[in-house]
């Protein structure tokens, strides 16, 4: 569904991708481990045409998404759903018009349909009666939650999570896990989840790839990645200071 | 990057121009384009417009009463008494096509132009831009061109709102001086033509386009945070009142006196 071959991105001086190569199933969830700064969200940016390559190839079902125009690409961009790490949500926007922002644009439904979905959307998350607050009156779990009501308002084929444990404590963070999950049961998507909590990678992955370096350098089931041979991937997956990562 | 690595003030310069001449392109293809974002235009309306109001009024009123003061000494100090009454014309004249575009471009790139890098910088910084994009609305249509249509019609509105209200106050000013209002109004209406108030209302759109889209291109080029925010606030701010004031010598030049030549 997904295939990255050869990518390759840098900002200025700093090579943040450096032939990389990434295969995502079609309804597998995917969790992409790696240090702060590794280049995990610029990873799924690609994905969804928010950072554009240098080179290499970004293939969709089997569309090369490089050489798409903005136009072009709109087909594409509607197939996924993307949770943002701070959520993003819009703060001059409601939780309901937050929600309902990808359904106008992506389909053709009237207000009484869009009322509906929003309900819908909020109710898949574990969350009513909040339509009417704006961003500001939630908490940081709720936002992430209304974040994901979003990402999945219109249904999309691919959800992207950058980070969603992040930032909240581990009982909410065990909640968006189990949300995790239950997208994958209940709407049959593909996921990617970025991530550097173990916790949460063990839980609703079923692989894992390590990126270090701009490179993946080992993907597996969960029960690979921790009898994994890779000094690398055993200092990160068991959070030593001590071994061959030394970067901080 | 390191600073020592950045390029010459001159090639930046011609970046940073490049950069906001890509923008102004963008915003030119996409003003046709739907959805029309007609929420945020009307919303933009009234922030540009409406709650410019106050501090365009207060601007005008006393920018007319030093301009008529100093108009109405000049007149009596270096003409004669009696004189100041021939002052009229020269005031408004001043007024409507130089001092009220001016200051109400100031004060606009002030408060509109700065406003709008503050709230686009936040939300490019925490990736609202980003999510803009991934929920299918293209940010320059959703947030640059509203912005920059809601400018190229409110500049003008509050440029002829200013005139009023400084035309008012300098003709109130010298009446209290004890000039003849009769001979006052006579002779302003005898020089100042309609092409006069429209001279101002022209540079009003033109300020108010210069300013949107600036305001629009350091937020949307704003990185690192708070600090980030901030600068793109100052640009802002620093760069459309720049412009303003050379637009409006060009401008001034450009445009014919009145519409009979």
């Amino acid at each position: 569904m997904i295939h990255m071959e050869e990518l390759y991105k840098s900002f200025g001086d700093k090579k943040v991708l450096r032939g990389l190569n990434l295969d995502v199933d079609k309804g597998e969830t995917m969790a992409v481990i790696g240090q702060s700064g590794s280049g995990k969200s610029v990873l799924i940016k690609h994905m969804i045409g928010l950072v554009k390559p240098d080179s290499g190839k970004i293939i969709i079902d089997g569309v090369d998404i490089c050489c798409l125009t903005l136009k072009e690409f709109y087909d594409i961009r509607r197939k996924f759903g993307l949770l943002f790490q701070a959520a993003a949500l819009f703060d001059s926007l409601t939780v309901a018009e937050n929600v309902s922002f990808g359904v106008e644009r992506y389909r053709d439904h009237t207000p009484q349909e869009i009322r509906k979905i929003v309900t819908e959307s909020l109710d898949l998350v574990g969350l009513r009666g909040i339509e009417d607050l704006m961003p500001h009156e939630l908490s940081g779990g709720m936002k992430k939650r209304v974040g994901l009501a979003r990402a999945i308002a219109y249904r999309p084929e691919i959800i992207l999570y950058d980070e969603p444990s992040t930032g909240i404590d581990p009982i909410r963070a065990d909640a968006i896990n189990d949300l995790i999950l239950r997208m994958q049961q209940e709407l049959k998507v593909t996921s990617v989840v970025i991530t550097h909590d173990m916790v949460s990678a063990y839980k609703v992955a079923d692989r894992i790839a390590m990126l270090y370096n701009g490179e993946i350098i080992e993907t597996g089931s969960p029960q690979n990645i921790q009898q994994s041979s890779n000094e690398i991937v055993q200092q990160f997956i068991h959070g030593h200071a001590e071994g061959p990562i030394k970067e901080w | 990057m390191s600073s020592s690595s950045s390029p010459p003030a001159i090639l930046r310069f011609f970046e940073q121009a490049g950069e906001l001449g890509i923008l102004f392109i963008q915003t030119l293809k996409n003003l046709l384009r739907k959805p029309r974002e007609k929420r945020i235009f009307i919303q933009q309306m009234d922030e540009i417009g409406v709650r410019s109001l106050p501090v365009v009024a207060i601007t005008a009123a006393f920018g007319g009463l030093v301009f008529g003061f100093q108009t109405y000494t000049g007149f009596y100090e270096f003409i004669g008494s009696g004189s100041e009454a021939y002052s009229g014309a020269i005031i408004t004249l001043g007024l409507t096509k130089e001092l009220i575009p001016i200051l109400v471009g100031l004060m606009i790139s002030g408060r509109v132009g700065s406003a709008m890098a503050a709230e686009i910088g936040t939300m490019k910084i925490t990736e609202q831009v980003d999510a803009l994009f991934s929920l299918g609305a293209d940010p320059i249509r959703y947030l640059v061109v509203p912005r920059t249509l809601a400018a190229l019609v409110m500049l003008p509105a509050l440029i002829l709102f200013g005139d009023i209200i400084g035309i008012i106050c300098a003709f109130a000013f010298n009446l209290l001086m004890g000039v003849n209002a009769y001979i006052y109004m006579k002779n302003t209406l005898l020089y100042v033509e309609v092409w006069d108030v429209v001279t101002g209302m022209i540079k009003g759109g033109v300020y108010g386009v210069v300013i949107a889209q600036i305001g629009c291109w350091q937020g949307l080029k704003t990185q690192g945070g708070a600090e980030g925010v901030g600068r793109a606030t100052t640009r802002t701010m620093v760069i459309a009142a720049i412009l303003v004031l050379i637009l409006n010598f060009f401008i001034s030049k450009a445009l014919p006196g009145d519409l009979n030549i």
